[in-house]
């Protein structure tokens, strides 16, 4: 009988260590001798920077060193773009200290060093800088207009664009019955991982290698790029991840501070740690989301939909990071969602502002365009008095018209194919679960003062691929014992868990006997990284082909033992069997023993190991659908989630503990992107939100009871898992999903949702809008 | 800056004299002086509630305290719920709901949890809920952390019987 480790809900092996209190987090690492730095940010969004005095600071009390980029020197280089490098982003990347000028509030200036943070930050209050204030830009539309230049040399804020055509948008919309028009907007906010970023740099002067605790999301990519600012051999470095307090896209892309603290212990030959603080993560880390986006469609009479045409706005803040054109494009890159829509046309902007650079946070992109493109198709059926569950099964793409290629929707990518999918089944599935049909009769009612609202949105979203392999190395001791050392990390999903179990099915032994090692360079020579629900897609698949290899060199070994056809042999629970038979041959341990013994005399080395890469760059695509049914007060504007659910097929559910946890945990998170979160600037460019009392988080009183419905109804053809990521489906749809319910809620009163966050003082302000236009 | 005052404290059962400085929050104290790292520090400014422990018995921010406020006071920390190796039933019903993922909130929540739970041994849902509500977690979206909490009251009323 074949073992089924996958597909059980087994319990996370790495809880126990969190429970306790015994995680080791990067501020949890302490070494002897250990420095602690600081970093001095700017105050203004935008200033010349006349002059920095670090003398007074240099002299206070237990400062090894403070430092300005010029004694960075030759060196300096700026922060890379590592992907979505359209050009023209090049010319606005990040030094790693500000020079002449900075860009945003939060953008360093110089760093300190010192025997404590508490020093440290001392030292900050001595650093004299004088800056000439300048006018600040801080939305797009200002920023197009270059009265002010957040960076002169380039001559424009306008730092690259991208166009996608596909099919012949003009012609279509030219002959279509009906067309509409909308301005879509989607809101500035982040990930906020409850561990801001943090990282401990040792550089042994003697062995001149330098190991970084605390890097992690893209361990080899990171090492890289900081070995050749250091011109130190590549694999002198070692960095290690140890345990991470969530990601969410934001952590463990180089930032400025991954170069300047390694710098820093490399210049001092002692370990250097930076923690940073709440109020720098969210002034300083990758800001998300802020799209603006000018929607056409058309359609016929009967709500068959002809096209698209787009303008996407991306506000990319002061600096292209390390993400380049992502976020912008990856809007554009799904905006037709599960739709058969031939005719899409779409030109992206990324435009620089003084606000802090763009990056990732969970499903880039692809929340935002699920916003536009399911907010419009309500809009639509309104206005085509079709239902807006009948206009979706009209144009959803069939079962049969899959793999189905929608064309190039990403910069010099290939085609975007949607490789499996049943995407009918999976509306079906989320109505009868939802109850939809019985619900829809209090669709805009107004109960007890409140109106009720029922909403939903399909999603499409890209899992895998991006990067094109992972590799798994396992390796079998006695006891016996089995250890998976891994190419990517973990952020808190639980790989440790499920990677073990795809290995103990593939090579056929106890789960208890494996170990999963993960984020360290040195395990497994080549990796990306955990991003973009690729982690079980990528690493999952390369531990199972390296745990089939492994076997069918452990049952060749099992045949040279019993003097017997290997082909005749299987593994199972740790022991060999012959095959239809229930009477073990051989255990593992036994097995160990023997082969370890024997290849000294056949071919000279322990054979109990396999390395394994996998490789593919094509995405492979979940799906599904969320539901809300919400309630909204008039008179205060504050919307009560009554229900909500989330119904995704990820092709294949290697732990359905972890892929719930997943969806719910995702949901929440996108519930109070929508719901709560606003990363406010001033007229100045000042960030308003630099606490959590104003930069407010979903608390528990403010999430519902998530439903999530796992679907396996369409494997991944891509891998031999059939498996799809998990960790972005539960978000996707959040925003556009309870902007459809409050905009149905509402729709007594002609009310459409087309902005986000959905805060009590922007529904207050919709529905004022809409009052005051009635007036008049 | 550097006068530093003798503070006196019992930690987990264990007693403990130190001289700190001022300015040293009990955080950073029972962090760095003790090297008790469980207890973590998410915001700093008293919000997210990871770095909440036991304070003669009461849940507090161990953010807004000075460690010197601690002299006298008989504290416990995430890492004082386990017993001679066995879980406490929190830890365990934490284990069991899945309701932690990166784990860095969840000392947080556990101290919450545990001083809730003597105070109101049988909550009802919306209590736990509630009891919970000042602590922050961005991986789980809450639910299976009530359900650790209502699990944990169940198996502490059981093993009361």
């Amino acid at each position: 009988m074949a073992q089924t480790y996958i597909g059980t809900p087994i319990k996370r092996r790495e809880d126990v260590r969190f429970v306790t209190g015994r995680g080791t987090y990067a501020d949890d690492v302490k070494l002897p001798g250990m420095l602690h730095a600081a970093i001095l940010r700017s105050p203004y969004a935008h200033a010349r920077i006349r002059s920095i005095d670090t003398a007074a600071a240099a002299a206070s009390p237990g400062v090894a060193w403070v430092f300005t980029l010029r004694d960075i020197g030759e060196a300096a280089m700026p922060v890379p773009m590592r992907m979505y490098k359209i050009a023209g982003l090049e010319r606005y990347l990040q030094p790693l200290l500000a020079q002449n000028k900075v860009r945003y509030v939060g953008e360093p200036v110089a760093v300190a060093v010192a025997e404590s943070r508490y020093l440290a930050e001392d030292a900050l209050d001595a650093i004299e800088v004088e800056y000439e204030e300048l006018p600040a830009v801080i939305d797009v539309a200002a920023a197009l207009r270059d009265d002010v230049l957040v960076h002169e040399e380039a001559g424009t804020n306008l730092a690259a664009v991208h166009e996608i055509h596909i099919g012949d948008a003009a012609t279509a919309f030219a002959g279509a019955d009906y067309t509409r028009r909308e301005v879509f907007r989607v809101h500035r906010h982040t990930g906020n991982p409850m561990e801001t970023r943090g990282l401990v740099a040792h550089f042994d002067a003697g062995k001149r290698e330098l190991t970084v605790y605390g890097m992690t999301k893209l361990l080899h990519y990171n090492r890289q790029v900081i070995a050749g600012f250091l011109r130190l051999p590549e694999h002198k470095l070692h960095f290690i991840e140890n345990d991470v307090g969530g990601g969410f896209g934001i952590r463990g892309e180089l930032y400025p501070e991954d170069f300047l603290i390694p710098f820093a212990s490399f210049r001092l030959g002692a370990p250097v740690k930076w923690i940073e603080d709440r109020r720098e993560h969210l002034m300083a880390a990758n800001h998300s989301r802020e799209i603006t986006c000018e929607l056409e469609i058309a359609a016929r009479r009967d709500g068959t939909l002809l096209a698209l045409r787009a303008k996407i706005y991306g506000n990319m803040g002061a600096y292209v990071r390390t993400h380049g054109g992502l976020v912008p494009c990856s809007t554009a890159a799904l905006l037709t969602g599960p739709y058969r829509i031939r005719n899409y046309e779409c030109r992206i902007h990324c435009v620089v502002t003084n606000k802090t650079g763009m990056g990732t946070y969970r499903a880039p992109g692809r929340y935002e365009s699920c916003f536009f493109r399911e907010r419009m198709l309500d809009m639509v059926a309104a206005d085509l008095t079709i239902d807006p569950v009948e206009l979706r099964r009209r144009n959803l793409i069939q079962p049969e018209e899959i793999p189905y290629e929608i064309g190039v929707t990403r910069p010099g990518g290939s085609p975007t194919v949607l490789d499996s999918a049943n995407f009918p089944s999976a509306l079906n599935r989320a109505l009868k679960e939802f109850d939809y049909e019985g619900l829809k009769s209090r669709q805009g009612r107004l109960e007890n003062g409140r109106y009720h609202g029922i909403g939903l949105a399909y999603f499409v979203k890209n899992t895998g691929g991006l990067e094109p392999y992972e590799g798994a190395r396992i390796v079998i001791g006695e006891g016996p014992s089995v250890a998976v050392y891994i190419s990517i990390n973990v952020l808190g999903q639980g790989h440790e868990t499920a990677m073990a179990q795809i290995c103990a099915d593939a090579l056929g032994v106890p789960l208890e006997w494996i170990s999963v090692f993960h984020g360290n360079t040195d395990l497994v020579p080549f990796g990306w990284g955990t991003f973009a629900s690729r982690g079980t897609v990528m690493c999952g698949n390369a531990v199972h082909l390296a745990a089939l290899k492994l076997k069918e060199k452990l049952l060749r070994l099992a045949g040279e033992q019993l003097n017997c056809d290997p082909a005749q042999l299987e593994l199972q629970g740790g022991a060999v069997y012959r095959k239809g038979s229930a009477a073990a041959l051989l255990d593992m341990e036994e097995l160990v023993v023997r082969a370890r013994e024997a290849v000294r005399q056949s071919v000279g080395r322990p054979e109990l190991e396999e390395t394994a890469y996998f490789n593919c760059s094509q995405l492979t695509h979940s799906y599904g659908v969320h539901l809300a049914h919400v309630a909204v007060e008039v008179e205060t504007g504050t919307v009560e989630i009554l229900r909500y659910m989330v119904v995704e097929d990820v092709g294949r559910c290697i732990n359905p503990l972890l892929v719930h946890g997943q969806a719910v945990g995702a949901a929440a998170q996108g519930i109070g992107g929508t719901l709560l979160e606003e990363l406010v600037y001033d007229e100045n460019g000042q960030l308003l939100t630099t606490t959590f009392r104003d930069y407010v988080l979903p608390a528990s009183t403010d999430v519902p009871r998530i439903e999530s419905v796992v679907l396996e109804e369409a494997p991944s053809p891509l891998n031999p898992l059939g498996v799809k990521g998990a960790g972005e489906g539960g978000i996707v749809g959040t925003g556009a999903v309870l902007a459809n319910a409050l905009s149905h809620a509402l729709s007594g009163m002609g009310l459409q949702v087309t902005a986000l966050p959905l805060s009590p003082e922007n529904v207050r302000k919709l529905i004022r809008n809409r009052a005051a236009r009635a007036m008049f | 800056m550097s006068a530093k005052r003798l503070v006196q404290l019992t930690v987990n059962g264990k007693s403990y004299e130190r001289f700190v400085e001022a300015r040293l929050t009990l955080a950073d104290f029972l962090r760095n002086e003790l090297d008790l790292t469980g207890t973590h520090l998410g915001c700093e400014h008293g919000v997210c509630g990871a770095c909440t422990i036991l304070f003669n018995g009461n849940a507090v921010r161990s953010c807004l305290l000075l460690a010197v406020q601690a002299n006298g006071a008989d504290i416990m920390t995430v890492e004082g719920l386990a017993r001679n190796g066995e879980l406490h039933p929190l830890q365990r019903a934490f284990q069991d709901q899945h309701a932690l993922q990166c784990g860095f909130c969840t000392p947080g929540f556990l101290m919450t949890a545990f001083a809730f739970l003597k105070e109101f041994p049988h909550p009802t849902e919306d209590q736990a809920r509630e009891a919970i509500s000042g602590n922050i977690c961005r991986c789980t979206g809450y639910q299976p952390i009530v359900e650790a909490v209502l699990q944990a009251s169940e198996k502490t009323a059981s093993e009361r019987k």
